[in-house]
């Protein structure tokens, strides 16, 4: 064997270190500024409170009204008993059910429908003009049709959801398609990937950036139409009982289901959030 | 030489590219008429934008060939095929993969059992100097190496026909050395046939047996240079290196400073 070339060749490439990963200021360093840098986001959200229990506190009215609006302590009160109760942890679960369904159908729809239109002149030219219609329609101004369309007011609740979040699922994927460096592609089917395979292995992980960041917004407006759905049409769901409590007169109920709302969409953001993080951590901004 | 040991499948094929045309939308992009012996270390040198890589596209299948046929193994050629597999210059790693992984994917494309793979990556990784950066991802990794991980991925392909592009353009000087050294012994040990373009003179006359200089676009064979010591640790000592880069620049327009 030829190997004398190859022994003089090191094992390493010497002259070329690996990129030093970046050295990011660690947070247990430094004691005041990382106690700083943690209760920085509490900050503003105490003041907020603090704002809001003074301005109900003493019922100010300079143009807009606070005596009616029930104070941070009236809420918590609100709150508390009701994640006693069952059927308040029902209306979350129904609603959570809803936003799910609605939106796992979304992403899969659109991340297909996506794929096929970016990929293919066909598809494109088939469904494109159709989607560009139907795009610019609030999901809410479909309840009426819905209502008239499901036998149930769940079902329609979870078409209007979909409906919403399918859009942004829908075109982020057809752009992350014309982003996908060619070089891939070629790279991959010059070593014998067929059209399968590059599908799968090359198109869909590449895609995986863009298509995280339509999921993140289709989980925004899903939320803004399961809920509006719901004050509309439902008979369960966080947002019927939020409707319900303002039509009683317990405006501390309609607040503590605002803020099981916010609590509800900031966790599913926060989830797809980290999903993405973790599918995506090749990219060059994400610390291994 | 060793070649004798190495296994014929393995060993490169003759490609014959006769009087093959290829177009682009706006006209003629190359028309180039080469036969090329198996094993044989080939390098297309050409001005730029002259059609160079567009040759090499074409044998990889990624082009269309508008006239003639390209003969790979007396077979005539269409469409991407493992045996004539490419090293780009540019990244062409698949970012989300480790350099192990990337090299699994070629294996996987070639229809290696899954069980197999892992044991072949980390070889062809050790054969091109990574194999501590096995389970590196390619932003981890610099740009020499990760060239490095394109070589032993394309490798993994098993190809009879290497096809490189530029893959050390945009290294710097020290790195191509070893890269240029690398590709000689993974050659010597696999005797495949290589096409490489460049557009760097020296490059071409340290590698090739032969250097095909090509005109400015549509590219055709300006002139073919036998290489007089090919390989030869020590080729740049002779006054024949030097005399044949003189020869090519020359050909390359670049002949003499325009002293007048």
């Amino acid at each position: 064997m030829t190997t004398t070339q190859e022994r003089a060749l090191p094992a390493v490439p010497v002259a070329e270190a690996p990129p030093i990963e970046r050295v990011h200021p660690s947070p247990g360093r430094g004691g005041l500024a990382a106690v700083a840098s943690r209760s920085l986001p509490i900050v503003p959200i105490v003041g907020a409170v603090l704002v809001w229990h003074l301005l109900t506190r003493y019922d100010v009215i300079a143009w807009v009204r606070f005596d009616k609006i029930p104070g941070p302590l009236d809420v918590y009160h609100s709150l508390r008993v009701q994640l006693e109760t069952a059927e308040f942890r029902q209306h979350v679960v129904s609603s959570l059910r809803r936003i799910l369904s609605g939106f796992a159908l979304a992403s899969l729809v659109g991340v297909v429908v996506g794929i096929g239109i970016g990929r293919s002149k066909v598809v494109a030219a088939l469904l494109r003009p159709l989607i560009e219609i139907a795009r610019p329609i609030p999901a809410i101004a479909l309840v009426p049709l819905a209502i008239l369309l499901f036998p149930t007011s769940e079902q329609g609740i979870v078409f209007i959801t979909f409906f919403a979040a399918v859009f942004p699922v829908t075109v982020a994927t057809i752009h992350a398609m014309k982003t996908l460096p060619l070089v891939w592609m070629d790279a991959a089917s010059t070593l014998g990937a067929r059209r399968r395979q590059v599908l799968f292995h090359i198109v869909l992980p590449g895609a995986m950036p863009a298509i995280f960041s339509g999921l993140s917004v289709s989980m925004g407006v899903a939320w803004i139409c399961v809920i509006s759905a719901e004050m509309i049409s439902g008979q369960f769901g966080v947002g019927y009982w939020t409707w319900m409590s303002y039509s009683l007169l317990d405006y501390s109920g309609v607040v503590a289901g605002m803020l099981t709302i916010g609590a509800m969409g900031f966790t599913t953001s926060w989830l797809i959030e980290r999903l993405g993080r973790r599918v995506n951590r090749w990219l060059p901004g994400e610390a291994r | 030489m060793s070649s004798a040991a190495v296994a014929t499948t393995d060993a490169g094929a003759p490609v014959d590219l006769d009087n093959i045309r290829i177009d682009y939308p706006d006209g003629p992009a190359a028309q180039i008429d080469l036969k090329v012996d198996p094993g044989e270390i080939v390098m297309l040198l050409g001005p730029s934008g002259c059609g160079k890589s567009t040759i090499l596209r074409a044998l990889a299948g990624l082009q269309p060939i508008a006239a003639g046929a390209a003969r790979i193994d007396g077979l005539v050629h269409n469409g991407p095929e493992a045996h004539c597999a490419m090293v780009f210059q540019e990244d062409a790693l698949l970012p989300w993969r480790t350099a192990r992984r990337n090299v699994e994917f070629a294996l996987a494309m070639r229809g290696v059992p899954r069980r197999e793979r892992k044991q072949l990556a980390l070889a062809l990784l050790d054969q091109v100097g990574l194999t501590p950066f096995a389970d590196h991802l390619p932003k981890q990794l610099s740009g020499g190496m990760r060239q490095r991980v394109q070589l032993a991925r394309t490798l993994a392909a098993e190809p009879r026909v290497l096809l490189m592009d530029e893959p050390f353009g945009a290294l710097d000087a020290q790195t191509r050395l070893d890269m240029q050294e690398l590709l000689v012994s993974v050659w010597q040990q696999r005797r495949t046939t290589v096409l490489f373009v460049t557009h760097d003179v020296e490059e071409a006359l340290l590698l090739a047996d032969r250097v095909v200089v090509l005109t400015p676009r549509p590219a055709r064979v300006a002139r073919i240079v036998a290489v007089a010591r090919p390989r030869d640790p020590d080729a740049q000592l002779h006054p024949e290196f030097a005399l044949q880069g003189k020869e090519i620049l020359a050909l390359l327009g670049h002949g003499q400073f325009p002293s007048h």
